[in-house]
């Protein structure tokens, strides 16, 4: 119960912001110039992860410890899916928060990390209610959605976040005594469907990640209900990092007022480049990672 | 686990309290710019007050008492000023209006930030803190903390009780100035303050079930209505 509230805790203080991708103590800085409320401390961006393929491993510790050293703000990185040691490497190193992602090349088919035993807390991608929940009984304290990351196309996170949204709705709309069966379909423990049900949410904060290339596309993942944003290579791919990171902070705050998201939106250069979904083979989606 | 509170108790009051006229509302502003500032809202609606969420000047209308909640100083800070928000804030402190801030928001609300001289804050609570002062994330903890509750009861100045103190990340008070009471502390760390309207914690109240800090924030909130 007390790490719950401690591990949960940490990511309720982050809502509402956004947490930037940034390989550098030189982009980390311009990340908490430009608002963060954390940042996300890996080698490459997803999408020249995705440009120079090969395995992406979590990050030399010694990288994640100097961006450590130069931001004050909490710091997360990223290890693979189901590689224990590479987590228990950052939790001795004290990074603030885990992400267990699809962005790096998974290492295990079959099980994610037991993250129950780590004090550390993580965050987990999920792409529909099932995911969210099998990964929040392993132990995910925080959410996001898995989007197609490296791409700056949304479209991918929307149509995860409906998802979780459209299934939530169903499971409220249940009898409680059917609830054990939709469990049973979407995989998912009881007692945790039946909380769901219960808080008519999610049980953990769940942020937006995947895609987010602009202002207007984090204030739209608000829209449709996220607690905050990850964006990963859309502020560093952008022809002006500094003011396109600024100006995703302000969207995510003003997300409901279109007059501010008018004002924001404005001058910002070009945002990165992006890439249509269909044309990544499906074996090449990132967000077909996770069991 | 989000809304600490029980749903069913929330919702009603919720609704009790948006169907009450705004006239006969006692409404506190709660910064909500970034952090867990939804938190907040729920405790207020529990305690009987209505939470107004204050992203712009055109939200701070109309207000009897404001709340800082937790999540990043640094962000708040400059959301603050980028919404031109910031000395108006102030302001309402100064002139006598209850406020009660968490971790950050005790940050924001001090004097002084030790070794971020120029970090924005709104310069109001008579205090020098220390930003992560415990340490990093892996060194947050819960503890049954003594704390002194100079607000509980009138007649009883030093009435002493055990609150369930959640630490996230969280500062501590390394100096306080002469008009400033210290409500807790831990061995010589200090965890909460109180000067004048102000209360501070650098722990978490709306990440429990426990209610008196936003009761205390309530009750001056109705009492600075009654002289406006």
């Amino acid at each position: 119960m007390n790490t719950e509230v401690l591990k949960g805790g940490l990511a309720q203080m982050l809502k509402g912001g956004v947490i930037m991708d940034v390989t550098n103590e030189e982009q980390a800085a311009i990340a908490q110039e430009a608002g963060a409320c954390a940042v996300m401390a890996l080698e490459r961006v997803p999408s020249d992860i995705r440009k120079e393929g090969g395995v992406a491993r979590m990050a030399d510790p010694s990288l994640v410890k100097r961006i450590m050293d130069c931001v004050s703000i909490p710091v997360m990185a990223k290890v693979r899916i189901g590689h224990n040691t590479e987590a228990r490497i950052l939790e001795e190193l004290g990074v603030d928060y885990i992400d267990e992602s699809e962005v790096l090349t998974p290492a295990d088919d079959r099980f994610h990390i037991n993250k129950q035993a780590f004090k550390v807390p993580f965050v987990c991608g999920a792409r529909n209610l099932g995911e969210a929940l099998r990964r929040i009984a392993e132990g995910a304290a925080m959410i996001r959605t898995k989007g197609e990351p490296g791409t700056g196309n949304v479209i991918e996170a929307v149509r995860h976040i409906r998802i979780v949204n459209e299934e939530i709705r169903a499971l409220c709309a249940l009898q409680e005594d059917e609830v054990v069966y939709f469990c049973k379909e979407h995989a998912i423990p009881l007692h945790l469907g039946l909380e769901t049900r219960k808080e008519g949410r999610l049980p953990v904060v769940n942020f937006a990640a995947g895609g987010i290339a602009t202002p207007a596309d984090a204030a739209l993942m608000m829209e449709l209900g996220c607690d905050g944003v990850f964006v990963g290579s859309g502020i560093f791919k952008s022809s002006d990092p500094a003011r396109q990171a600024k100006a995703i902070v302000e969207a995510v705050t003003h997300y409901k007022d279109a007059k501010k998201l008018l004002e924001i939106s404005q001058g910002l250069g070009t945002p990165m480049h992006g890439i249509e979904i269909s044309a990544i083979a499906p074996a090449d989606r990132m967000q077909e990672r996770g069991w | 686990m989000l809304t600490h509170l029980s749903s069913i108790h929330l919702q009603q009051a919720i609704e009790r309290i948006e169907n009450t006229p705004e006239q006969e509302q006692v409404r506190i502003g709660v910064l909500a710019l970034q952090g867990a500032f939804l938190e907040h809202c729920h405790a207020l609606y529990a305690v009987g007050a209505k939470p107004v969420e204050l992203r712009s000047l055109q939200d701070m209308e109309n207000l009897h008492g404001l709340c800082l909640p937790g999540g990043e100083s640094t962000v708040m800070g400059k959301l603050l000023v980028q919404n031109r928000m910031l000395e108006k804030f102030a302001g309402f402190i100064q002139g006598g209006m209850p406020v009660f801030a968490t971790c950050a928001g005790l940050i924001l609300l001090s004097k002084e930030i030790i070794g971020f001289e120029n970090q924005v804050r709104l310069n109001c609570l008579n205090a020098a803190v220390n930003r992560n002062a415990f340490g990093r994330q892996k060194e947050s903890f819960i503890e049954e903390l003594p704390i002194i509750c100079p607000f509980l009861s009138e007649n009883d100045a030093e009435k002493q009780c055990v609150f369930p103190a959640v630490f996230i990340r969280a500062p501590q008070v390394v100096r306080v100035g002469n008009n400033v009471t210290i409500l807790a502390k831990r061995n010589e760390q200090i965890l909460a303050v109180q000067e004048k309207n102000m209360v501070a914690a650098a722990f978490h109240p709306e990440l429990t079930e426990n209610l008196l800090f936003h009761t205390w924030l309530y009750k001056k909130a109705s009492e600075y209505k009654q002289l406006l």
